[in-house]
């Protein structure tokens, strides 16, 4: 009877699926956990130290942990001093950036929705904590319809919209600067002294990699180079750069910076620090773009020169589009690296999301409060991090990055 | 046809005219910058010299390798933090590797509980930046053991308090520069034996234990120098001291201040994870015919890893691997934030006192640089002898 209703789906020229193996608990226990003496030992130890180490940590984190520090300084933790009556704007520009990563998400990964709705989650998610403020929650709520309507607009004209997106997506880091900022007439100027929290840890990183970008292409482009000046100079900045810590670059941009300048030109420890760190990010970047260049094969050179293009030409309209688009996923991986490592900042004495901690842990009623604020720090770097290198990594599947 | 190419549009004038500005360009905005800086420090009275590295330091520093007071100088000062970094460094790599190589393996394991469990850790690890770890793993672990008073005490004894781990430790006596001298004797013996078997290995084509018996030869002259020391000097090599709590501190044995604690054991947990992903990428880089091949060659499951896995997924792991020992050498300049004297920290308390902000800069470069290159030379060795030689 069986063997009759396969061989009818074979003759149909179904493919059937290969057999799935079924497993009862015990057996799946077995296979998985006791197939050995060794492995059963392995595990019986594992799962001691796993209740050892569990249950005093879960009593500590619900019975005995106060949690009121983190409730009380939710806004010093996300925005620092950013003046109370100025918030709005950060929410415009999270709001802008809804609304243009949903029109390129539209037009760019029409297939990846399900990632999609997986993002679209956590903003929800975000509204529905209990001890956020209304106004909060509402714009939480916005910020979904907003990347919704961006959506529904590149689904709804793909074709007329990919031109605004570039536009818009070039636009968004100087509108970025400029509403954080403020533009004098407009909006009050809110001086980067009081940015803080993890606002400024997320404006560091974002000005690190923008503006590292051009600066790595070019010194990607140097190290390529055949002339001998330009490559040496391209590979000492390079390796010197990657050969020293992060804290030092900072502290030679805290330091040597307003030595470096004139007098009359005074920059305050921000700028300094986004200096330092564009800098710093500037020799990694190089290094994911040349990755990016030595994938480029022979052939496109040659094709490029006996088609009759110049050097220039040929890497511009050629080599480059290529080998950026390769190096994209590697981008967002030293995004999220870039992301993380801001919070060496907090060691040059700024108020980014680690630094902030200890400005609330220096309140007199907080003192002592070290786990609970270091665990919710870590949480929020953990979530963002997370959810950035998960998303890449669907979305290198979705696209079939690398499958080619 | 005897056309010369016009000079302004020869290729090799051209690209010489293109060295030449950019060099110009270089140089001017350099001496410019350079300018700047000058006339800013001539205004402090602080022009560039090394001079003040002979001056006295007069700040304590916590933890010290070599003799070091207040009254050493700023340069002795600069040399306790590079040592201190050396030491936290070389640590760390050794212990992040035998994790790392750990979880690796439980990464691999096809036991559901421990794969799962390393797949977390690696996952929690990797997105958590590394600073936020070490002031946590300081202030929320290390500082919140209980007090001297009700320290608590294992074995050893060991005692475990929020002044850090002070443990038993051996002390030299007279007799310990001598016997240094027979482990140094030890060790040439065994590189010789080394050396032969090896010799040996290759004319006959059967392998004898090697690193067995080279490491006998070494554990026997230890041994015998051991026994020769203490008939000598009349006292063994190495005298056993035990810490104990007297007052408000522990006395002798070893002790492992909290910074330094969390500082080490902060760097192998971070490091641990990232090394654990280049082990499960090495071993997986093996292609599966290779393990099926040296089971159909009888050989068992030990040796398919020693001699046939282990070998080519090297090849994979070694250049990984010493970006990430560079890592950690980087890294350990966080420890100034939870107050470990590292170069990075030494150099900004001389910063401090001295204002010397542009030879500081350039010497703590200068060291990390060093140590950078040092560690890449090695590797890049490394990697060049275990290299498939292709024909």
């Amino acid at each position: 009877m069986m063997n009759r209703e396969v061989n009818k789906q074979y003759s149909s020229g179904e493919v059937l699926a290969p057999p799935t193996e079924r497993y009862t608990v015990l057996g799946w226990l077995k296979k998985n956990l006791f197939s050995t003496w060794y492995y059963t030992l392995l595990t019986l130890v594992t799962l001691y130290v796993l209740y050892a180490v569990l249950k005093p940590t879960l009593f500590w984190a619900l019975k005995q942990a106060e949690w009121e520090v983190v409730v009380v300084n939710l806004r010093l933790f996300m925005v620092g001093q950013y003046p109370a009556d100025q918030i709005f704007r950060i929410w415009i520009a999270l709001h802008l950036l809804a609304f243009t990563a949903g029109l390129a998400w539209a037009i760019w990964l029409p297939k990846a929705r399900r990632i999609g709705a997986f993002l679209l989650l956590i903003p929800l998610g975000l509204a529905a904590l209990p001890f956020i403020s209304g106004f909060s929650r509402l714009n939480w709520i916005l910020f979904d319809i907003f990347a919704l309507a961006g959506w529904g607009l590149g689904i709804w004209k793909p074709k007329a919209m990919r031109r605004p997106l570039i536009w818009l997506l070039l636009a968004y880091f100087p509108i970025l600067i400029l509403l954080i900022l403020g533009v004098e007439p407009i909006l009050k100027i809110v001086k980067t002294n009081l940015w803080g929290g993890l606002l400024l840890t997320m404006l560091l990183a974002v000005v690190g990699i923008t503006v590292s970008f051009p600066l790595g292409i070019l010194l990607a482009l140097g190290r390529q180079s055949k002339l001998p000046i330009v490559k040496g100079f391209s590979v000492l900045y390079i390796e010197i750069i990657r050969g020293v810590p992060l804290v030092t670059v900072l502290f030679m941009a805290q330091l040597m910076l307003p030595l470096f300048l004139p007098p009359q030109i005074k920059i305050d420890n921000v700028l300094r620090a986004m200096a330092g760190i564009i800098l710093f990010a500037a020799a990694y970047m190089a290094e994911n773009v040349r990755g990016g260049l030595q994938a480029i094969p022979k052939g496109q050179h040659e094709a490029a020169w006996a088609l009759g293009l110049s050097g220039f030409q040929t890497m511009y309209y050629i080599i480059l589009p290529q080998a950026l688009r390769n190096v994209i996923p590697v981008i967002v991986g030293q995004f999220i690296a870039l992301f993380k490592d801001t919070s060496l900042v907090a060691i040059v004495g700024l108020l980014d999301l680690l630094g902030i901690a200890s400005t609330v842990l220096a309140q007199p009623e907080f003192i002592g409060h070290q786990r609970e604020v270091y665990l919710f720090i870590a949480l929020i770097y953990w979530v963002f991090s997370y959810a950035m290198s998960y998303a890449s990594r669907r979305l290198e599947v979705a696209l079939g990055v690398g499958e080619r | 046809m005897n056309e010369a190419v016009p000079f302004w549009r020869d290729e090799r004038v051209l690209k010489w005219i293109a060295q030449i500005t950019f060099l110009v360009a270089v140089v001017v905005s350099v001496w410019y910058l350079y300018h700047n800086m000058i006339t800013a420090l001539a205004a402090r009275n602080l022009l560039p010299s090394f001079h003040f590295l002979k001056l006295t330091a007069g700040f304590d520093i916590g933890e010290h390798l070599i003799p070091y007071s207040r009254s050493s100088t700023y340069g002795r000062a600069f040399l306790v933090g590079v040592l201190n970094t050396i030491e936290v460094s070389f640590l760390g790599i050794i212990f992040a590797t035998i994790l790392g190589i750990i979880i690796g393996l439980m990464r691999l394991s096809t036991n559901w509980l421990l794969n799962k469990l390393a797949s977390i850790y690696i996952e929690i690890i990797r997105n958590v930046p590394l600073l936020v770890l070490l002031v946590f793993w300081y202030t929320g672990v290390f500082l919140q053991f209980p007090r001297l008073k009700q320290a608590k005490i294992l074995p050893g004894p060991t005692i475990v308090s929020n002044r850090g781990i002070a443990m038993p430790w051996g002390i030299p006596t007279a007799g310990w520069h001598t016997y240094l001298y027979i482990l140094l004797v030890g060790l040439i013996l065994a590189a010789i034996v080394w050396w032969r078997l090896t010799l040996i290995g290759k004319r006959t084509g059967r392998m004898p234990l090697v690193t067995v018996w080279s490491s006998l030869t070494f554990l026997g002259v230890a041994a015998v120098g051991w026994g020769l020391v203490t008939l000598i000097f009349h006292q063994a090599p190495l005298a056993m001291s035990t810490p104990e709590i007297k007052g408000l501190r522990t006395v002798g044995g070893l002790e492992l201040t909290p910074e330094f604690l969390a500082l080490f054991s902060g760097l192998v947990f971070y490091t641990a994870a990232f090394i654990a992903e280049v082990v499960r990428a090495g071993i997986q880089s093996v292609s599966k015919g290779q393990i099926e091949a040296a089971r159909a060659l009888g050989l068992n499951g030990f040796q398919t890893l020693r001699l046939v896995v282990f070998p080519q997924a090297l090849r994979v792991i070694v250049p990984p691997m010493t970006s990430q020992y560079l890592n950690l050498t980087k890294n350990s300049s966080l420890a100034v934030f939870i107050g470990f004297p590292d170069l990075y920290s030494v150099a900004g308390t001389i910063h401090n006192q001295t204002g010397r902000a542009v030879e500081v800069t350039l010497l703590m470069m200068g060291v990390y640089l060093s140590f950078s290159l040092a560690t890449s030379i090695f590797m890049n060795w490394y990697n060049k002898k275990i290299r498939l030689v292709e024909r």
